[in-house]
């Protein structure tokens, strides 16, 4: 058996993602190969060289892949394909768009977002914004597979000395073209990876009043995230979003702000380990969740929070 | 242009769901069923292309059993000119939905698929990007604004990162985003008027395509429930908690 990992990388830095994909992969057991696809810079292929367990790094050097474009990418992996157990990436944006692509291309059935690693053909995956947990079983000569982040303790990145091997296929289709990429820029860490996270819901009323998150966001050194309601009302942008169909985080606390906890922002949250609820309505379903609920006016407890935290 | 709309038969989102208890999927008996929100926004946004002019016509297309119709008949009454329903197992997967897909896009040769970015009962997120590949299309995911212009579509994709802008080549295929757009309801007066327009009825054998499941589902079960928590009085009590009884901070 053996597999082929799809690397995320960004700026000529290998996505920290990466890591629980190789988690996920190393469970299933047998040789795994990390393919990085068009990372000029060389940094990518020698970060995917040292992390733990890796048996080789492939990597194409073509411009066509430097922006991940599916219908670049998706030929190269096919081209790739043979001889492989399992193909798998982490269910990131690029591996949402480019792998059920792979997956039609090699006639074989895609298992998404896995959260459990069963067997080598039987994984868990969450259904219904994760009211219920699916294990399937494949038959498929080739399992696809996108891997959900969260679900699985990251690799460490060093004490690897993978062989990097050049390899070429698929390259550029002409059917669609990069033209530039809008990127919020943040000092505080990302949203998905952060050990503390301090959401907003739509009871933060306004965008400015996210600087109050923020000074509290700041003093625990947690992301700021939000919820559907809050990125819908643009307060914040979109990839603020927490939820079933925006980013989905598991921190080691989760602070929720104003947010009532719709079961579609509850999907995106509940395997935080702590999770804190602030909310003047003691009805709030989020308090079904939370470890710790304050029934309170957001406006005067994330104050007192922020000076309490000193 | 024609516009091809697949739209999903779904539990509708505000229902609590229910594993059933021999832990072979969810209770799917005497549940509110609706379109999936996603392909909503993807019908109205078919609609506002015709409305615009860039678009003369809207098909709706819907696979499962024969309840399906009725998802039709809601994007009927939202606009969408005509129907075609596939009778198929409700539980079918997205690569022989995409399969299916491509068997009518041969016959209807539209100039564009815009279909929800996922279902929001499977959760998959990959008919949009399978049926691109079985066309030889390009494919815009997850898309936040769409504009099409001649043989080119400018797409905005929402991303990990924010927002990334790319350009396709047309015909393709569009997954769209919640914030695409805001969908319309259907008024009194549509809602008969859907009730006339075309609707074919196709079995999934009649197009020749192999709708055998690949995976088995071993079980289906409820995620383990949280402990319930605890209220706190004030601000002190709840740093005081997370300090010295969670230490989480």
């Amino acid at each position: 058996m053996s597999i082929l990992i799809l690397c995320d990388h960004e700026n000529g830095q290998l996505s920290p993602v990466t890591l629980n994909a190789v988690s996920a992969a190393s469970q299933i057991g047998g040789d795994m190969h990390l393919l990085v696809a068009g990372d000029a810079s060389g940094n990518v292929a020698k970060a995917a060289a040292s992390i733990a367990g890796v048996a080789k790094v492939l990597v194409a050097d073509d411009k066509a892949f430097e922006n991940g474009l599916a219908e670049n990418l998706a030929p190269l992996l096919q081209s790739l394909s043979a001889g492989y157990s399992h193909i798998m990436a982490a269910a990131t944006t690029t591996g949402k768009n480019v792998m059920p692509r792979l997956a039609a291309m090699l006639d074989v059935m895609q298992i998404s977002d896995i959260i459990k690693v069963v067997d080598a053909n039987s994984f868990q995956r969450p259904i219904y914004a994760g009211n219920a947990l699916s294990t399937v079983s494949s038959n498929e000569a080739i399992k696809v597979i996108t891997v959900r982040g969260t679900a699985f303790e990251a690799v460490a990145s060093e004490g690897g000395s993978a062989a990097i091997e050049a390899v070429t296929g698929g390259g550029e289709a002409g059917l669609s073209a990069y033209v530039k990429s809008e990127l919020s820029s943040s000092e505080r860490p990302e949203l998905t990876s952060a050990p503390i996270v301090v959401s907003g819901g739509r009871g933060m009323q306004d965008g400015a009043n996210f600087a109050m998150l923020e000074k509290v966001a700041d003093k625990l050194g947690a992301a700021v995230g939000a919820s559907r309601a809050a990125v819908d009302a643009g307060f914040v942008p979109n990839d603020y979003q927490v939820g079933q169909t925006g980013k989905v985080v598991a921190p080691d606390l989760y602070i929720a702000v104003g947010i009532s906890g719709a079961i579609q922002h509850l999907a995106g949250m509940k395997d935080s380990k702590v999770i804190v609820a602030i909310n003047k309505d003691d009805e709030a379903p989020i308090f079904q969740v939370a470890d710790y609920g304050l029934v309170a006016d957001l406006f005067d407890a994330v104050p007192a929070l922020e000076q309490e935290l000193g | 242009m024609k516009v091809l709309v697949p739209v999903k038969r779904v539990i509708d989102y505000n229902v609590k769901v229910r594993v059933k208890a021999d832990q072979t999927g969810v209770e799917l008996a005497n549940v509110k069923m609706a379109m999936n929100p996603f392909d909503e926004i993807a019908v109205e946004q078919a609609l506002r292309l015709r409305e615009a002019g860039t678009a003369e016509e809207v098909v709706a297309v819907s696979i499962g059993p024969a309840q399906n119709q009725e998802t039709i008949r809601t994007a009927l009454a939202m606009g969408a000119d005509r129907g075609i329903h596939i009778e198929a197992p409700h539980d079918i997967e997205p690569l022989a939905v995409a399969k299916l897909l491509k068997a009518v896009v041969a016959n209807e040769n539209p100039g564009l698929v815009l279909v929800g970015k996922q279902a929001i009962d499977d959760d998959c997120n990959q008919t949009g990007q399978m049926l691109a590949a079985l066309l030889g299309w390009a494919q815009g995911t997850f898309v936040s604004a769409l504009e099409i212009a001649g043989d080119k579509a400018k797409v905005t994709r929402e991303v990990d990162g924010g927002l990334e802008h790319i350009e396709i080549k047309m015909p393709a295929i569009v997954t769209v985003d919640l914030r695409l757009n805001e969908p319309r309801y259907a008024s009194l007066p549509n809602i008969m008027k859907a009730k006339k327009k075309p609707l074919d009825s196709l079995n999934a054998a009649d197009l020749g395509v192999d709708i055998a499941p690949r995976l088995t589902i071993v079980k289906v079960e409820e995620p383990a429930a949280r402990a319930a928590g605890v209220k706190v009085a004030d601000v002190q009590e709840l740093v005081n908690k997370l300090k010295n009884e969670a230490k989480v901070i």
